[in-house]
């Protein structure tokens, strides 16, 4: 195999800048992502039976169409929706951050459901409002649970974030497509981002250990 | 203190309360006792609306608990609960469970609540463990913790569902201590047990339920020598 980096060299920190771009879009979308994802895990959890039925509509659309597509929708369909043409930015962000609450909010029902019922009924026989039950007795248990899936969650959002290329945003991905274009070498680039993409899924996963082993020191 | 008429629980079709009467006064304690499945823990779980009664009423303290709109919450927080599995919350420890509820739901501050925690702590004994997550706990100290932890809330009457049913021997007696002499201050408790030694020797009645119904309502002496029904009769033959 023939590598060639010395002509791409020039073109490396180009490729890196591409690393904040790819952090903003998966950092603001994991918030939406949490944010949202709760609400609609506590609208599928409500007695209300039409708060189930539009949670759960809610998922099946985002988990029932590609999410390249969805990415589109928003972005080509922004003017459509918003009556304003939005940014590729704004329309990733926005994409996988709706797309990932509908994956978070059943992670998080999950978690909910699988908190022992006497939790809840104690909290209620002291006094303590539905509401507050589940801000500070159910909810802190159940996340304990399910640390390990939402960590998950937050790998898959950093890889799938190189979609947004084909709106032209410049994350790694694109940028790496790019660099490729300009010097007829794609291989060496696209290898740089898939490095860049590595090291960033283990920094997550190493951080998403040492969260899960601050926990467990309750146990 | 507390008055239950004509009080009426089902879960779809099926009766488990079916028409209930009775009352307890202040500073009374009373022993729920009856056959498996018979609505003991239903009866008392209506006492604090975790069941919402189908039919009938309760009054705790002259307020209708039973009517329409009420705030739940309040009721509540007047009637303690202690449960068969103690329910302690695991991610809070000892001292963190039981400031909880008064923290939040009067809003006391935190000086004061810890204050009143480890009277509490010290009262069923616990002093030195305030600091312990209640994975650490033996069964008898979850229980106890459990109690105090109810107890902050300074109810006026306190429901027990088979306080002890999950123990080890060894440590019933520790928690039934503690009960005593909450019995001897002079709290209102309801208390649903398997143990006929303590409910003969702390409660000032029973009640005997089957099948839904209460069957007898009587003194422990009245109970335990002369049971009038044949039902009482036959359960106080397998179980003494
Ligand atoms: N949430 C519920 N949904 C449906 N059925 C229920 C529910 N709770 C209780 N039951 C049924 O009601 C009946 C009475 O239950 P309950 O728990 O009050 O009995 P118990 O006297 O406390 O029995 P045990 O001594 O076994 O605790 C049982 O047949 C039980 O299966
Ligand atoms: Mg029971």
């Amino acid at each position: 195999m023939n590598l060639d980096f010395e002509r791409i060299m020039p073109s490396i920190p180009y490729i890196l800048e591409g690393i904040p771009i790819t952090l903003q879009v998966v950092g603001i979308a994991a918030v939406i992502g949490f944010v949202l994802g709760i609400l609609l895990s506590l609208m599928k959890i409500s007695k209300l039976k039409p708060l189930n039925w539009i949670a759960d509509f809610y998922t099946s659309i985002f988990r029932g169409t590609p999410l390249v597509l969805q990415l589109m929708l928003i972005y080509f369909g922004s003017p459509q929706l918003f009556g304003v043409q939005i940014d590729a930015f704004e329309a990733a962000f926005l994409s996988f951050g709706l797309n990932s609450a509908a994956y978070i909010s059943e992670v998080i029902r999950g978690g909910i459901m699988a908190v022992d019922k006497g939790q809840m009924e104690a909290a209620q026989a002291l006094g303590v409002p539905y509401k507050s039950s589940m801000l500070n007795i159910i909810l802190p248990q159940a996340f304990k649970n399910i640390l390990p899936a939402l960590m998950n969650e937050l790998i898959t959002l950093t890889k799938e974030s190189a979609v947004v290329t084909i709106i032209g945003l410049g994350d790694i991905m694109r940028r790496s497509y790019i660099v490729g274009g300009e010097t007829y070498k794609f291989f060496e680039p696209i290898l740089i981002a898939g490095l860049i993409y590595y090291v960033m899924v283990m920094i997550l996963t190493i951080i998403g250990k040492v969260i899960e082993g601050r926990m467990r020191r309750s146990d | 203190m507390i008055k239950i008429e004509n009080l009426h629980k089902s879960f779809g079709k099926l009766d488990v309360l079916k028409g209930i009467h009775t009352s307890i006064k202040e500073g009374e304690v009373v022993a729920i006792i009856g056959p498996s499945g018979s609505g003991k823990s239903t009866f008392l779980r209506c006492l604090n609306l975790l069941e919402t009664p189908t039919k009938g009423q309760i009054w705790i303290k002259d307020k209708e608990i039973t009517t329409k709109g009420i705030d739940i919450s309040k009721v509540r927080e007047n009637v303690g609960m202690v449960f068969q599995h103690f329910n302690l919350f695991p991610h809070k420890t000892v001292l963190g469970n039981i400031i909880y509820a008064p923290m939040k739901v009067k809003g006391i501050s935190k000086a004061d609540a810890e204050k009143q925690g480890r009277e509490l702590l010290e009262m069923v004994g616990l002093a030195a463990k305030e600091n312990q997550y209640p994975n650490k706990l033996s069964g008898g100290q979850k229980q106890r913790v459990a109690i105090a932890r109810a107890l902050a809330m300074k109810p006026e009457v306190m429901l027990f569902d088979e306080p002890t049913s999950a123990l080890d021997p060894e440590m019933v007696k520790e928690v039934l201590a503690v009960m005593k002499s909450l019995a001897d201050s002079g709290m209102t408790m309801a208390i649903v047990t398997h143990e006929m030694g303590f409910a003969r020797e702390v409660a000032d009645r029973i009640l005997f339920l089957d099948g839904g119904n209460l069957i007898e309502d009587a003194s422990p002496e009245e109970f335990f020598s002369t049971p009038k029904s044949q039902r009482a009769q036959d359960f106080l033959e397998k179980v003494l």
